[in-house]
């Protein structure tokens, strides 16, 4: 099992990636830039217009590393993954899981109550370093409220209602986000969350990040034999990963939104490097999203105990490790999935 | 006699004697994983199998035969099978490393030898193994109490496969150089018909807003925020 997790992102528009020996050879205008060898990655992930030879795809796909086409600004065109661990006795068990609305009930409430509580918290880690009393206070009101949503999400009796509860602490989340933010400065505000396309730099950060952790939870899926498209919260969608999805709910605030908070806290992402389309679709420049990957990718790198297993790991192996404990919990090793639940 | 399709491979004995667990969870669950050790262990491998046959004076030299029992339901590879003029065989098995405690490469190169007389037709009283860092053979006689371990650990394999059985985990010292650890997560059994309920303890907060995450260093930068 791969331990680093070195996820390589390619943005240049024009790329070329080939297989040499057991190593990925990035080439720029016919010039190699880059060799790195198969088994220090976890992934790859092409951002526009990047070509990959098929013998790497094949390489890859033997080395489980997987492969991800992106748009540039992270909308998921296709993958690339090897046959992923034949593991029919645990897909067999989560499609089972799947069609049963009570199992199905059970793990979603999990996912839920889980991003919930990790959102809660980190208003309440904003609350604590802010040093605006009038921020302050907003935060942690909201995070009382969220507390009421925690307990609803763990209590819900059907999917709608737990999907109910899920976009009201959405709101209420993203009521106060403006509030972790230090250099309020115009046009770098969030309005209210919008996706496709985003129509604020905000959203516009948070669709990027969200995307690459859906590409990472994607990979955490396959790797451990289960099928990232059969979701239990996301239900089946053509096209749609609906267990990644699942399984990022627990990351979203944690990684994607902190992430998010500290590059503009720091100025490391500024108004100017936005486009603004005339639709009002807001988009990520060029040299900025490599900006956004380095710091993705550094954090991912950062050491954290996981709460139920007690053990020592990166933040990028959190994911994966999530999918592994669901496919342990699904083969009736332990009783009960154990969300990541950020304490 | 068994068919074809009911045949398990030879180096799953292996797996069944390191830990019933590993073994269940490669040759039932099949979830595969690959460390150092593996990689290193199957380039040994292809060396020894790489080589064309040899003749040498009075021995033939096979490398990287098949090898199958109907009788037994076993299918695998020997690295090296020698042929002595005079009807003697003796396979060889090559390792990485030194030799183990447990009897494993001796069940594995035994249960190559009851595949070998039966498709020879022929009785082998003794094989060799050959370790990497020993660089000799040491020798091991197919005595009836290694036989009769053999066999009773292939009827165990067959069982588990059969009843898709996985047994529980539990963390041993072993566990620290078993190739599967990332994805058996022994850990996690320790709160095994627990869970639920240590669910129910992460997600015990009240209102209090001094319940704040510690375990995680990286800040979001909030204390750059000058008071208005
Ligand atoms: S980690 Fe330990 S319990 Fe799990 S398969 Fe390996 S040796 Fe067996």
């Amino acid at each position: 099992m791969k331990k680093h997790l070195n996820t390589l992102f390619v943005t240049t528009e024009g790329a070329y990636l080939k297989k040499d020996g057991q190593a990925v050879v990035v080439s720029i205008e016919k010039q190699n830039r880059l060799r790195l060898p198969l088994h220090n990655l976890d992934g790859i992930v092409c951002l526009g217009n990047i070509m990959c030879s098929p013998a790497l795809m094949g390489a890859c796909a033997r080395a489980g590393v997987s492969i991800s086409f992106l748009t540039p600004y992270g909308g998921f065109i296709a993958a690339v993954n090897g046959y992923s661990p034949g593991n029919v006795l645990l897909r067999r068990e989560q499609y089972r899981r799947a069609d049963d609305p009570d199992s199905t009930l059970h793990i979603a409430r999990h996912f839920v109550s889980a991003k919930i509580a990790n959102s809660r918290s980190v208003l309440l880690r904003a609350a604590r370093d802010s040093r605006d009393a009038e921020s302050k206070s907003a935060l942690q009101s909201t995070a009382k409220l969220m507390m009421r949503n925690i307990r609803a999400a763990r209590n819900a009796t059907t999917l709608d209602s737990l999907r109910g509860t899920e976009g009201e602490s959405a709101n209420t989340y993203f009521s106060v986000f403006n509030q972790m933010m230090s250099n309020r400065v115009k046009g770098m505000e969030f309005t209210f969350r919008s996706r496709r396309p985003p129509l604020d730099r905000i959203n516009a950060l948070l669709s990027f990040l969200y995307s690459m952790l859906t590409h990472d939870a994607r990979s955490a899926c396959e790797a451990t034999g289960l099928d990232a498209a059969v979701g239990f919260l996301h239900r089946d969608r053509p096209g749609r990963p609906g267990l990644s999805l699942d399984l990022i709910e627990e990351f979203r605030a944690f990684l994607a939104d902190r992430l998010v908070l500290s590059l503009l806290n720091r100025k490391q992402i500024q108004a100017r490097d936005f486009d603004v389309t005339e639709s009002g679709a807001v988009l990520l420049k060029e040299k900025p999203r490599k900006e956004v990957l380095a710091a993705y990718q550094k954090r991912k790198q950062d050491v954290i105990t996981h709460p139920f297993l007690n053990e020592k790991t990166t933040v990028g192996l959190l994911v994966h490790l999530q999918a592994r404990l669901l496919a342990r919990y699904l083969r009736g090793d332990i009783d009960d999935y154990p969300p990541f639940v950020w304490r | 006699m068994f068919t074809d399709n009911q045949l398990l491979p030879i180096s799953a004995l292996q797996h069944l004697i390191f830990c019933e667990r590993q073994c269940a969870l490669i040759h039932v669950e099949q979830l595969w994983a690959e460390n150092v050790l593996t990689v290193e262990g199957r380039h040994l491998h292809d060396k020894a199998h790489d080589g064309p046959s040899e003749t040498a004076r009075d021995i033939r030299i096979a490398r990287g035969l098949w090898l199958k029992s109907n009788r037994l339901g076993l299918i695998g590879q020997a690295d090296v099978v020698e042929f002595h003029r005079g009807g003697v065989v003796r396979p060889i098995e090559y390792k990485r490393g030194k030799p183990k405690k447990d009897a494993s490469d001796r069940i594995q190169l035994c249960a190559q030898t009851l595949c070998l007389e039966e498709m020879l037709e022929t009785d082998i009283d003794e094989g060799f193994l050959f370790y990497g860092t020993r660089k000799r053979r040491t020798k091991v006689e197919f005595d009836a109490s290694i036989r009769d371990l053999t066999m009773r650990k292939i009827e165990r394999l067959r069982q588990m496969i059969e009843d898709r059985e996985t047994p529980t985990a539990r963390r041993m010292p072993k566990c620290e150089k078993c190739s599967l650890v990332e994805l058996c997560l022994p850990d996690s059994q320790r709160f095994r018909n627990g869970v639920a309920a240590w669910n129910d303890r992460q997600f015990h907060c009240d209102d209090d807003v001094d319940d704040v995450p510690e375990t995680d260093p990286f800040d979001i930068g909030l204390d750059l925020l000058e008071p208005r």
